[in-house]
């Protein structure tokens, strides 16, 4: 497995963004627009003024997957307000049009017509499920528009339109599944998941991974429709199987009752190794800590990381949203991405698509929650894989980090 | 396996599909009654199903926020509130919508999809469209475990319970109650009933009401289960109906039977291939046998 | 003129005319590219809606699982159009180029045989008619020879919708699942996605309903339409009279189902992806909404109704979310407790009269029976 050291990083484009920042000040206080004229930023005929530029949010507010994409759309407005409050992008503060996809993928489709054809959004952050990516990405190809998306997925894409601020599989999956086997000893494993095109594709890179390069066995493989309860006959599949470890990709509300099986059919974590690809903090307020503690999660973020930049997003984020608010790793990559974009349009010196795509590899982050991240030219972010253990508080705390960044890889030869 | 290992995952395998029953049996009763004896369909049953259940929820909240010490005992009385509001609810429905369809079926049933919408939207109104869990006491959590490798789910058993308790009131309440007295006397026949003094109209409108109260309880006790949302009643609703008209609409027996054998079906197929398989195995042998016997196992002996 | 006049007048060819003149001419003018394709969509709904007033407004059929035939004939098309977006070329990066994406993500490596004969369009357009009237034909003889009618058959058509629902989505490797068949592009080399593609569909469409109202109309005003209104009122009579009332029940299914399964295939055309999202309960219940709303009697209401509601919710579910499922439910309980023909029936009775134009009561209704009667619930003989 791949995993390649980060370069030597500059501190050029974060030297910049002080610059740029500390420069605003001055200049508002000298009371010039600080903005290029809008027809040398924009030639594609997006929705921007000279003080203003629209982008868009598609996000599920109801709906099963209402639990999970809340986090990001909060997240990402919390970085839009930020940016806003540092005087904008490119002297233009950013304007907001918000559609909710009502975790029906139609829906999603549908909406992204409107927010790319209709109001000509310069960027639009925006979905959480593969499902939901699949069905807009036709358009914003078409269309010619740019996607932030925030979550983890199973890779095997690359498209120009769309940037990956989330983990892809060969960095969430082929990390955890390595930590089970070398600090695990785990050999035989249970892979459980959703139905839809996340759980199949991440559990058959898993299925190749385990047979081909860990020389573990696959005892069982289940799939449940979204939004499904009824899992007591697969706990007795599993005490049939008894593996050494329950992998699972389980989405959305279905988490819920999943644990809630698990617990009640006796599986606990003390007794039963579960390493999951697909619950953050945000899923954990509806499965409850006292049903999860003891099991693993796999993610790149956890609200409990322990660094300068994350204690400052974690106090911000609550600031605006009230003390009980979570943050799970969707809602941080999520807040990635207006940044990056903000960043990218800053070097292109324009808001048209083709430029701030080609501005974009090699940008860095330095002050991301996670830690420092970079975009590579296949849109994907460099960052650390993290495994962590549910507290019965409902929080994590990670046992495991990568010692390197890794690099992201969606086309992972020997998976396909 | 040794043979004491399968034999405890037989018995597990089989309290799943007991679960199962109580689950279907506990969804359809209150719809039986309802279908069955007012020939009324209720399209909003998933939704009274789900007033239950967040009342649970609200009361978790408040319980914990007001008074943290008696967390361990306000499930009880939240199931009996559950099923007061639900009963309420249906009690204003009957009176407002379905005593003016009596005469139309179809109908009623169109207007109670409606009713269903509505009640829907009031929960993403009012308590928001996130799905929610109230915090379960500690005695309704985990497993018991009679022998080692034997590990019983206890909401299973409570839920089983619960179902037998009130499947038994309402076999009771039928027939030995004045009400039930007088729901069997509309059901046979209704002009007679009105000409006896009965007042069908008040008859119906409580029958309805507890069938929704009913409908409460169920979406209360699911909530040891899985999480509520404001479309939780649309997961239950198409299985409550094949249940009761699988059964034969005009019987309760037919209910209670039907359920049963929707519930092992299910899960014994569920153990042996995927879940959707079996899902879909269940419901076209169901299709299938009502196609060829339409008016359900227990057909009702009195031409309606 | 006369015979012109009076033909106009039994077929309400006045009705017609104007509902076209406002599709193919105002809508067209007055909206951008994108709101036409929107309306182009609506319209795919209004085959079903159509179908729905053939069968339950003049057969007394309810049917809740309509969305099964759009779905049949949607993804009809769609195995098409995607076998069709799947070439070697395009789909290199695969394990096994020249399948579907999802077939590959799914481990397949090899087409399935049922999808082999879609790569042919004349299959395919034949297949859109064919399979829903051929699975409607087998449900309604099995019901509607054993007399299985009413609340019965609306919960087994429910039952239907589920099982197809669960079906698409279980078989993720077969039929793309959750997820549906995204990415249709071209229709034998044609891109159907560019700004004239989207005219030349949104106007076959519009000829395509407009020539379902006619024939719809033509069966109404036949003998059989008569027959069907009949057998909707008073079954007995018609079937001791000798007619068998099954097979025109059986008639009148398939043909609702035919013309779903041609709406069907016009939104995978226009919309260019086809999901399990439009095969079960809600969406089947929805359509009945609109035939509902419209006027269950009138073909051309029924048009109206769709159009109506779907633009309420683009609009109104954007500005106000809340309100706006606040208000289709009323709208839906008003609809059925008090307008129970629907718009049709508000305009026929109410603003018809009013209206001196000397046309009469020809708009919506037609004058054999206007009344919905009181339903006879058609509980299977024991």
């Amino acid at each position: 497995m791949a995993i390649k050291r980060d370069p030597s990083n500059l501190d050029a484009s974060r030297r910049r963004l002080i610059q740029g920042a500390a420069a605003l000040p001055v200049i508002g206080a000298s009371g010039m627009a600080f903005g290029q004229p809008t027809a040398s930023v924009n030639t594609t005929k997006l929705a921007i003024t000279d003080t203003e530029v629209t982008v868009g949010q598609l996000h599920s507010s109801t709906g099963t997957m209402a639990i999970s994409e809340t986090g990001s759309i909060q997240a990402e407005q919390l970085a839009i307000d930020e940016i806003n409050a540092m005087g904008g992008i490119l002297g233009r503060k950013i304007k907001v049009i918000k559609e909710d996809g009502a975790s029906d993928w139609p829906t999603f489709a549908e909406k992204s017509k409107k927010l790319l054809i209709n109001d000509r959004c310069a960027a639009v952050f925006g979905c959480w499920t593969s499902a939901s990516r699949k069905a807009v990405l036709p358009v914003f190809e078409k269309e010619n528009g740019l996607l932030y998306y925030p979550t983890f997925y199973e890779g095997l894409e690359q498209s120009k339109n769309v940037f990956y601020t989330g983990q892809e599989a060969t960095q969430q999956i082929l990390y955890s599944l390595d930590w089970a086997q070398k600090e695990k000893k785990a050999k035989t494993f249970f892979l459980i998941g959703s139905d839809y095109i996340w759980p199949r594709t991440s559990m058959k890179i898993a299925r190749k991974h385990i047979e081909n390069f860990q020389k573990g066995k696959v005892v069982g493989e289940e799939y449940y429709p979204l939004g499904s309860t009824n899992f007591g006959s697969l706990m007795n599949k599993i005490k049939v199987q008894k593996p050494d470890c329950i992998f699972t990709a389980v989405v959305g509300g279905s988490n819920v009752a999943f644990y809630k099986a698990l617990k009640a059919a006796g599986i606990t974590g003390d007794k039963q190794l579960l390493v999951t690809l697909s619950v953050t903090e945000d899923e954990m307020t509806g499965v409850g800590g006292e049903n999860f503690q003891g099991f693993y999660s796999s993610m790149k973020y956890f609200q409990t990381l322990d660094n300068e930049n994350n204690k400052k997003f974690v106090a911000a984020f609550k600031a605006k949203y009230g003390k009980d608010a979570v943050i799970g790793d969707v809602t941080q990559a999520g807040y990635l991405g207006p940044w990056l974009w903000k960043a990218a349009v800053e070097r292109a010196k324009s808001f048209d698509v083709d430029k701030v795509v080609a501005a974009s590899p090699g940008i860095e982050l330095k002050n991301a929650p996670e830690g420092y991240v970079k975009l590579d030219e296949n849109h994907h972010l460099w960052s650390k894989s993290r495994i962590a253990i549910g507290m019965p508080d409902a929080t994590f705390k990670v046992v495991s980090e990568s010692p390197q960044l890794i690099k992201p890889d969606p086309f992972p030869k020997g998976y396909q | 396996m040794t043979l004491s290992e399968m034999m405890n995952i037989g018995l597990m395998q089989g309290f799943a599909g007991l679960s199962l029953f109580a689950v279907l049996l506990l969804m359809g009763l209150g719809l039986a009654i309802i279908f069955g004896q007012m020939g009324v369909i209720n399209m909003a049953h998933g939704e009274f199903m789900t007033i239950g259940a967040y009342t649970i929820y609200l009361s978790s909240v408040a319980v914990g926020k007001l008074a943290p010490n008696f967390m361990p005992y306000y499930f009880p009385f939240a199931i009996l509130l559950g099923f007061a509001i639900a009963f309420a609810a249906g009690w204003f429905v009957e009176w407002a919508l379905i005593r003016h369809l009596y005469k139309r079926p179809l109908d009623t049933l169109l207007a109670t999809w409606g009713v269903s919408l509505a009640i829907q939207q009031a929960f993403r109104t009012f308590i928001g469209p996130k799905e929610v869990s109230p915090t379960l006491p500690d005695w309704l959590l985990g497993s018991w475990a009679p022998s080692p490798g034997l590990d019983i789910p206890i909401n299973g058993l409570f839920v089983l319970g619960l179902t037998a308790v009130v499947t038994g009131a309402v076999l009771l309440a039928l027939s030995k109650s004045r009400w039930g007295l007088r729901v069997r006397a509309t059901v046979s026949n209704r002009v007679m009933a009105n000409a006896t003094g009965i007042d069908t109209k008040k008859t119906d409108r409580l029958t309805f009401a507890i069938g929704c109260g009913i409908a409460g309880i169920a979406g209360a006790a699911f909530t040891t289960i899985g999480s509520t949302g404001p479309t939780s009643g649309s997961l239950y609703i198409v299985d409550a109906f094949l249940v009761v008209t699988f059964g034969g609409a005009a019987s309760l027996l037919g209910t209670v039977v039907s359920a049963f054998g929707i519930a092992q079906t299910q899960s014994i197929s569920e153990f042996f291939m995927a879940g959707s398989m079996a899902k879909m195995l269940t419901l076209s042998l169901i299709v299938v046998i009502l196609m060829m016997r339409p008016q359900g196992l227990f057909a009702s002996k009195v031409r309606r | 003129m006369n015979a012109l006049t009076d033909m106009m007048k039994r077929y309400q060819l006045g009705s017609v005319l104007v509902l076209t003149i406002l599709l193919a001419v105002v809508m067209p003018l007055a909206l951008d590219i994108f709101r036409l394709n929107l309306v182009g969509k609506y319209l795919t709904y209004a085959f079903v809606a159509i179908g729905l007033v053939m069968l339950w407004g003049y057969g007394g059929v309810l049917s809740l699982g309509q969305g099964v035939f759009f779905g049949l004939g949607g993804y009809a098309m769609a195995m098409f159009l995607k076998l069709e977006a799947s070439d070697p070329e395009t789909t290199k990066i695969q394990s096994t180029p020249g399948i579907p994406d999802f077939m590959d993500w799914n481990q397949l490596t090899a087409l399935p045989a049922f999808w082999v004969p879609f790569k042919s369009l004349p299959f395919s357009l034949i297949a859109v008619v064919a399979v829903p009237m051929l699975l409607a034909f087998i449900i309604s003889y099995a019901m509607f020879k054993r007399r299985v009618g009413g609340v019965y058959f609306a919960i087994i058509t429910q039952a239907v919708a589920l099982i197809l629902t669960v079906l698409i989505i279980g078989q993720q490797g077969y039929t793309g699942g959750v997820n549906g068949m995204t990415d249709l592009k071209t229709m034998l080399g044609w891109d159907t996605r560019t700004d004239s593609a989207k005219y030349i569909l949104y106007y076959v469409c519009v000829a395509l309903l407009i020539g379902s109202i006619l024939l719809c109309t033509w069966i109404q005003k036949s003998k059989a339409g008569t027959l069907l209104l009949a057998m909707r009122d008073k079954e007995d009579r018609v079937r001791f009279s000798g007619y068998d009332v099954a097979n025109f029940r059986i008639f009148t299914f398939c043909l609702s189902a035919g013309l779903a399964g041609i709406g069907g295939a016009l939104f995978s055309l226009q919309v260019g992806f086809m999901s399990p999202s439009f095969v079960g309960i809600v969406p089947s219940i929805e359509m009945v909404i609109f035939a509902a709303v419209g006027g269950r009697m009138s073909l051309v209401g029924a048009v109206y109704g769709t159009l109506l509601i779907n633009f309420g919710k683009t609009y109104f579910s954007e500005t106000f979310p809340d309100a706006w499922l606040f208000l289709m439910a009323g709208l839906f309980i008003a609809v059925v407790l008090a307008f129970p023909d629907g718009l049709a029936g508000v305009w026929q009775r109410h603003v018809a009269p009013r209206l001196a134009f000397g046309r009469g009561s020809n708009k919506g209704s037609t004058k054999v029976s206007t009344e919905v009667p009181a339903e006879v619930s058609t509980s299977p003989v024991v």
